[in-house]
């Protein structure tokens, strides 16, 4: 079981929860499975994601693994200047 | 990604400082920037500009202007496919293109004084010219609103009026210039508050600044009638800039060449289009080739400067210097279309600080002003005008040592960031310490003048990249990248390509392809170049390796397993590899012809693994009672690199973002007047620094490798923008004994507060 947790910019978007467990092996499978579970994600996941997997982030890698346990925030897509 | 490692620390040609390979076509002016390109029977494009801030459109007519001879091509609006309102395109995409279209060439509305409204391609300037001068437009001229905390009141001119702000919960039932809304809570905000045995409290306003590239925007396009196209122009990002056209004119993305030409600065300005899908269809509908290029007036009223905000922030903290509870409201306008650099900058604020509780309130706001860009970090120096002030304010109440109060409540490996992760292997009590022990600290501040200490923080990121490695036959070495040079790459990239491969740095070239060369690249920024396309051309060299060793393997009939690479060679190893005399990398590359062939390596990566910057900055000024001028002293940098892998272009980016800074900090603004007209639109009239503005700038690279990368390279080009203003701020304050809340701090505001000074 993965505890997805929300960036703290993105939880007012999801009407301020900020867990959402779901079973998963990979990136593709938390964002797919999130989708599916929890309705509200919607707006915060149709404008794109990046995921942090313990403390590193990772954008469009949906093959990443999750390791059972780890630490998983959804988090805005980090751009720059 | 394929590539496994483990950070290394000990190089041999990483860490020097080579000549740059582009220094000689750019000290000679042989480079090529976006306005050199040419083309046989070019046109001229020029754009027609709205003279309103806030005006619809209710008839174009363009018929006196296509009469005139040597008038080849015009387009407005009608020649835009409707994209949908869908938002963001998936895929590489990052802009809102429906917004980026509508900011190329004004729809219904011109939203900002400078909005584009019409194009016209003609054989000479003069004719472009005489051509705009006869398109007849009829206006309906509109209520409009250039502040941000104006646009956030009731009853403000609406810059979208049927903007519904996003976020807020319930729904508002009226639209507003409020185009979104983001909360940031952690901890018990309350709680914090009352544990708290200071509070301050203040509100801080930032004009926008500009980017200040000294290359206005540029490019030629020529289409032809089969449908495929090129593009030339100056950009940070030619895939992006590929991307974002051939969707906004419904083409294909093979459809369309882009080739990126020198580029004479950037800092986030040049990752989005405003010439290009305009040149494209100029050129489509003339049969000839277009070239466009922006005055430096038409660069200030319509290419996309930074936000303009105002922000209230309160910070807590006990007497020993911990702080306990930060809240704040930050409002940040994005021009005249939503997506302002809010969210990010109010969590780069506070990154830097382990503080339990917060409860951060951002708003997205749109003006009548141009299209907010990317501006180095974006966002973060705005809130760390606020947040590093505030503790500023603390260090003074509390008598403590503005690096002290730092090191008490800086973020260490382990921490919680306020955006959520845990912070991985980070560098920022590092940073400090080398401030606090720098002997430019040493020096004590004479009469009226003072010492300003701020800290800044930037995630970074990696990105998508695409790389190849060819080898020549006479064992020389081509790098072919995706992302524009803008601070350095080319050298890191052939410092990285020949550490790898173990041969001089002199034998390694690269150059910049165009998007039909290789896999799609990220535009370079966010200080993702040297992480990501390093770690693709790292990948890549290793690749070339293991083809070399396969190589000398079957030359001497053993298996691949008994050899190895060792100084540039290729040895045998073990019992049973035979007695061989070492291959070095030219002998391996002179018989490619006859060993299969070529000999290349290429790595399409999503580089991951990005490590987060921290910077310290400590500025030293003098201010003149009587006039309020300021004169900066001294100034030092401080920041993790994790490593430098050329350590004058790192300390370039780190003296370039404080030199933006200091601009921005005291000089830098756009001026409106009432009638939501740009009044300062060149560089007479917004003054950017030059060189005997400033001091020389003192810098040190702290080196706390990134786990995350082979060399423990992070990005370096953000954080450097990020502390300057309330660096500046904060001397200024010192030496003035006036808290500074407004940005830029120019001898009239300094002057007021010297005379409200208790």
């Amino acid at each position: 079981m993965i505890d997805v947790r929300l960036g703290a910019t993105l939880r007012s978007m999801a009407g301020g929860r900020e867990s959402f467990p779901v079973e998963a092996g990979t990136v593709g499978q938390v964002l797919k499975r999130l989708q599916g579970a929890y309705p509200e994600l919607s707006p915060v996941l149709h404008r794109g994601v990046a995921v942090a997997i313990d403390g590193r982030i990772y954008r469009d890698s949906l093959l990443q693994p999750v390791p059972d346990g780890a630490e998983v925030y959804l988090m805005p897509r980090v751009a720059g200047g | 990604m394929e590539l496994e490692f483990t950070t290394r620390t000990t190089f041999d040609k990483v860490g020097t400082r080579p000549p740059r390979p582009d220094g000689t076509d750019k000290v000679t002016g042989r480079a090529l920037y976006g306005a050199d390109l040419a083309g046989a029977d070019m046109l001229v494009g020029k754009v027609l500009r709205s003279p309103h801030a806030h005006a619809r459109i209710l008839a174009i007519d363009t018929s006196r202007a296509r009469a005139l001879p040597g008038v080849k091509a015009v387009v407005t609006r009608d020649d835009f496919p409707d994209i949908g309102p869908e938002g963001t395109v998936k895929g590489e995409v990052e802009e809102n293109l429906w917004d980026v279209a509508r900011n190329v060439m004004a729809r219904d509305k011109a939203l900002y004084e400078g909005h584009a409204v019409a194009a016209v391609a003609a054989t000479s300037t003069a004719v472009a010219r005489q051509a705009l001068k006869l398109i007849d437009i009829t206006w309906q001229v509109l209520p409009h609103v250039t502040d941000v905390d104006e646009a956030m009141r009731p009853g403000a001119p609406l810059v979208h009026e049927d903007m519904i702000t996003a976020g807020m919960d319930p729904a508002p039932e009226e639209p507003s210039n409020i185009a979104e809304y983001t909360r940031i809570e952690m901890g018990d905000i309350e709680a914090g508050f009352a544990a708290a045995d200071v509070v301050v409290e203040q509100t801080f306003r930032t004009e926008a600044a500009h980017q200040g590239y000294i290359e206005p925007h540029a490019c030629v396009a020529s289409a032809s009638e089969d449908g495929v196209a090129e593009l030339w122009c100056c950009t940070q990002g030619h895939f992006s800039v590929r991307d974002m056209c051939a969707n906004i004119l419904g083409m294909d993305l093979a459809s369309l060449r882009v080739t990126s030409s020198e580029i004479g600065g950037g800092f986030g300005g040049k990752t989005t289009v405003f010439l290009e899908p305009v040149a494209l269809l100029l050129s489509r509908q003339s049969g000839r080739p277009v070239k466009m290029t922006m005055s430096r007036d038409e660069v200030f009223r319509a290419s996309g400067p930074t936000s303009s905000t105002s922000i209230t922030a309160r910070i807590g903290a006990t007497r020993d210097g911990r702080i306990t509870a930060c809240d704040a409201s930050f409002r940040y306008q994005g021009g005249a279309f939503a997506g302002s650099p809010v969210g990010y900058g109010a969590v780069c604020g506070m990154a830097p600080y382990d503080c339990p509780n917060v409860d951060l309130h951002c708003y997205d706001v749109v003006v009548n002003r141009p299209k907010a860009a990317a501006y180095r970090a974006p966002g973060a120096p705005m809130a760390a005008f606020a947040i590093e002030s505030l503790l500023d304010e603390i260090a003074c109440k509390l008598d403590i040592d503005p690096v002290e109060l730092r090191l008490r409540n800086a973020v260490k490996e382990g921490a919680s960031s306020v955006y959520g992760p845990t912070f991985g292997t980070i560098g920022f009590v590092e940073c400090l310490e080398a401030a606090r022990d720098h002997p430019s600290l040493e020096a004590a501040p004479g009469p009226n003048q003072a010492r300003g200490i701020a800290a800044g923080f930037w995630p970074n990121y990696g990105g998508q990249t695409s790389v190849t490695v060819n080898v020549n036959n006479d064992g020389t070495v081509l790098v072919s990248l995706g992302t524009p040079d803008i601070g350095g790459s080319r050298a890191s990239m052939c410092l990285m390509a020949a550490e790898e491969l173990q041969i001089p740095y002199e034998r390694v070239k690269a150059i910049i392809a165009d998007t039909s060369a290789l896999g799609h690249n990220d535009t370079t920024g966010g200080s993702r170049v040297t992480h990501s396309a390093g770690l693709a051309t790292i990948a890549a060299s290793r690749k070339v390796i293991d083809t070399m060793k396969r190589r000398a393997a079957a030359v001497w009939d053993i298996d691949v397993d008994a050899v190895v690479w060792d100084q540039g060679c290729v040895r045998p190893s073990g019992a049973n590899a035979g007695d061989h005399e070492p291959l070095t990398f030219d002998a391996i590359a002179a018989m490619a012809p006859a060993t299969g062939g070529p000999i290349a390596g290429h790595a399409e990566i999503n580089a991951e693994g990005a490590g987060a910057s921290f910077a310290v900055h400590v500025c030293d000024l003098e201010v003149d009672p009587e006039t309020g001028r300021v004169t900066v002293l001294r100034y030092l940098a401080v920041q993790d690199a994790g490593k430098a892998i050329h350590p004058d272009y790192v300390e370039g980016q780190y003296q370039g973002g404080v030199a933006q800074g200091i601009g921005w900090a005291l000089n830098e603004e756009y001026i409106y007047g009432s009638d939501g007209i740009l009044q300062n639109p060149g560089f007479l009239d917004y003054r950017i620094p030059v060189a005997s503005d400033l001091p020389m700038i003192d810098t040190v690279i702290v080196e706390v490798p990134n786990p995350g990368h082979p060399y423990g390279v992070r990005g370096v080009g953000e954080t450097p923008i990020v502390p300057p203003l309330a660096a500046v701020a904060n001397a200024v304050s010192r030496a003035i004994g006036q808290r500074m809340t407004e940005t830029p701090m120019s001898p009239p505001r300094i002057l007021a507060a010297i005379d409200q000074a208790p």
